[in-house]
């Protein structure tokens, strides 16, 4: 398994401005910018969440502005992987260049409850709701992704 | 089952016989480009990729157009990270001030033979689809992966999906692409193409010029688009034969056509006579209107220029409107021609002559206000037409000021007029 953790759940089109407000913005360091991850959104979010925890959402996860810093911020956080119907394009992109794992799965982020437990496994796309038995199939990271998320980022993957 | 045009692009830089929509895939890229803004960054992350040299210098152009002329120290000190880099790395294209070659980014990558039909491209730019004129792929993405793209000559896609928009008829003079494409975003929204392709085809694509290719492809990123692409066809060829004529003759390009039987997410029937002049009320680019339809707007401002609107033809069509007219008294006319080579042809023609007595300012090229950066920003509460491609809140300037997008017959047209108007209200000279 690659990623096992307690859910969090979220709603449609979360966008980038409460994933980690422009505020903010005023570094890259991930660990400043995870202290301050979803908290227009859930301002208790950052000391609930635990290493390995899961984010599940609606769909367009990620829209509005090209920050690489919200991928960032939800890594930094302690989030293994995160699950939504769909994803803001430029979001998409800059998830998987840093490193953090998102995959696409309606069903699941329509079966998945908040404090869930689920687990992932990227080779196959399988995930595992531990909490209600249930498994989803979402699509599988062909194996370069799978280098580059294993890589921690596309720099760690073309540095190789 | 059959591939779009954008896929068999991708498939064949993916080295694949076949992809369908929503797979993952790395493909090789025939041209990396990045801009003042977002070059600097990716250096730093092309620094950490421990190379020493990009992986092409014919195919990383760095194109300084947003604040350039240096507008302040900051930005100065980023073209000069820019300049550096092209220097120390020795691109074989460079884009100085006052050279033929430079100017806005997307005017100028095609404009110098840099882009050929069935090409594969990136650029650290939202309006890098506007190269999907030429039957190219080509779209935009972020700093990390313009820094690794330069280092590797490749980046990963995900495969999209397609809309496909079948031309029929011809567009009523003076209509121009801009008033097609403002009419599909009307029509569709700002997200009606998230993630996928917006494909043209069908016998009206012969009617349009590489200028209104150009210039609806651009603005598929304000539809969401990942991509707009046009089949390519004797006006393609011709257009390559005239800017790239040494690649043209050795044949070094490939032409993509979409499968018969392609599938797409939704086929729309354009007749393209049925378009009006458009324009897009603030504050999106989908708030679209037929010109006539709404009542009188004072404007304080008119800019012709930019990426969308910043080529040859739509000059040609703005000295059209605006020879033997005045400027209203209370309105500034800013025209800035998109590229150098724009600027000169300009010249030679005696278009500056018909600006400068219709007492119109003219620039060099930039992007300049475009995105609220320098030339011709906007005061709280000031209204603006313009031939740009987005009029998001705060864009031009004062978060209360107003865009009006439009093509360059109503920029002209509005800027005589002193409100937003199209042609048919001039008076008669
Ligand atoms: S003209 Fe405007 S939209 Fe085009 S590249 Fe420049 S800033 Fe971007």
């Amino acid at each position: 398994m690659d990623a096992k953790g307690k859910v969090f759940k979220y709603g449609e089109n979360v966008d980038t401005d409460v994933i980690i407000p422009a505020r903010y913005l005023n570094t890259s360091d991930p660990d400043h910018l995870a202290a301050h991850c979803m908290v227009d959104l859930d301002p208790s979010f950052v000391e609930r969440v635990k290493p390995g925890d899961i984010i599940v959402a609606g769909r367009n996860f990620g829209c509005g502005s090209s920050r690489e810093h919200a991928p960032v911020a939800i890594k930094a956080a302690g989030v293994s992987c995160v699950i939504a119907p769909s994803f803001a394009r430029i979001f998409y992109r800059n998830s998987i260049n840093m490193g953090l794992p998102i995959l696409e799965c309606a069903e699941a982020a329509e079966g998945i409850e908040d404090g869930d437990e689920v687990e992932v496994d990227f080779s196959s796309g399988m995930i595992h709701n531990i909490t209600k038995d249930e498994t989803y199939k979402a699509q599988a990271f062909p194996e370069f992704i799978q280098k580059i998320i294993a890589s921690n980022g596309l720099i760690g993957y073309i540095t190789k | 089952m059959g591939m779009t045009m954008t896929q068999k692009i991708l498939a064949a830089h993916a080295g694949l016989d076949e992809v369908k929509a929503g797979q993952l895939i790395e493909a090789e890229l025939d041209m990396v480009m990045g801009n003042d803004v977002t070059t600097p960054p990716a250096i730093d992350v092309f620094r950490k990729s421990g190379r020493d040299k990009v992986y092409d210098r014919k195919k990383v152009a760095l194109v300084p157009s947003h604040f350039t002329p240096n507008k302040d120290i900051k930005s100065a000190e980023q073209a000069l990270r820019l300049r550096a880099f092209a220097e120390e790395q020795d691109l074989f294209y460079r884009f100085e001030q006052g050279k033929e070659t430079m100017g806005i980014e997307h005017v100028v990558l095609p404009e110098n033979g840099m882009i050929m039909p069935g090409d594969t491209l990136i650029g650290a730019d939202s309006h890098t689809c506007t190269d999907g004129a030429l039957g190219a792929f080509s779209t935009g993405v972020g700093s990390t992966d313009l820094g690794c793209a330069m280092a590797t000559g490749k980046a990963w896609f995900k495969v999209p999906g397609a809309l496909k928009f079948h031309l029929t008829g011809e567009l009523k003079d003076p209509c121009t692409g801009k008033d097609l494409i403002l009419y599909i975003i009307s029509k569709i929204g700002v997200d009606g193409a998230l993630y996928r392709s917006m494909e043209y085809s069908g016998p009206g694509v012969k009617t349009l010029s590489m200028a209104d290719r150009m210039t609806v492809c651009n603005m598929a990123i304000e539809a969401g688009g990942k991509n707009g692409i046009f089949p390519v066809d004797d006006i393609t060829l011709e257009y390559i034969k005239r800017v790239a004529p040494e690649r043209y003759e050795a044949g070094d390009f490939t032409i993509y056509e979409a499968d018969e039987d392609a599938e797409y997410d939704e086929v729309y029937e354009i007749d393209l006579s049925e378009i009006p002049l458009m324009v897009a009320f603030p504050h999106l680019p989908e708030n679209g209107r037929a010109v006539g339809t709404f009542d009188p707007i004072e404007i304080d401002q008119v800019v012709i220029g930019s990426c969308t609107n910043g080529r040859i033809d739509d000059m040609r069509l703005a000295a059209r409107f605006l020879k033997g007219r005045k400027v209203a008294s209370h309105v500034r006319c800013i025209i800035i021609p998109g590229s150098q080579r724009v600027w000169n042809q300009c010249l030679k023609e005696g278009l500056f002559d018909i600006f400068t007595a219709a007492e119109a300012v003219i620039s060099a090229p930039t992007c300049g206000p475009c995105l609220g950066g320098h030339m011709g920003v906007l005061a709280a509460g000031e209204r603006c037409v313009s031939t740009t491609n987005r009029n998001f809140v705060g864009r031009m300037g004062h978060q209360t000021a107003e865009i009006y997008l439009a093509g360059p017959p109503v920029a002209a047209s509005s800027a005589i007029m002193g409100r937003v108007a199209g042609p048919d209200e001039l008076p008669e000279l």
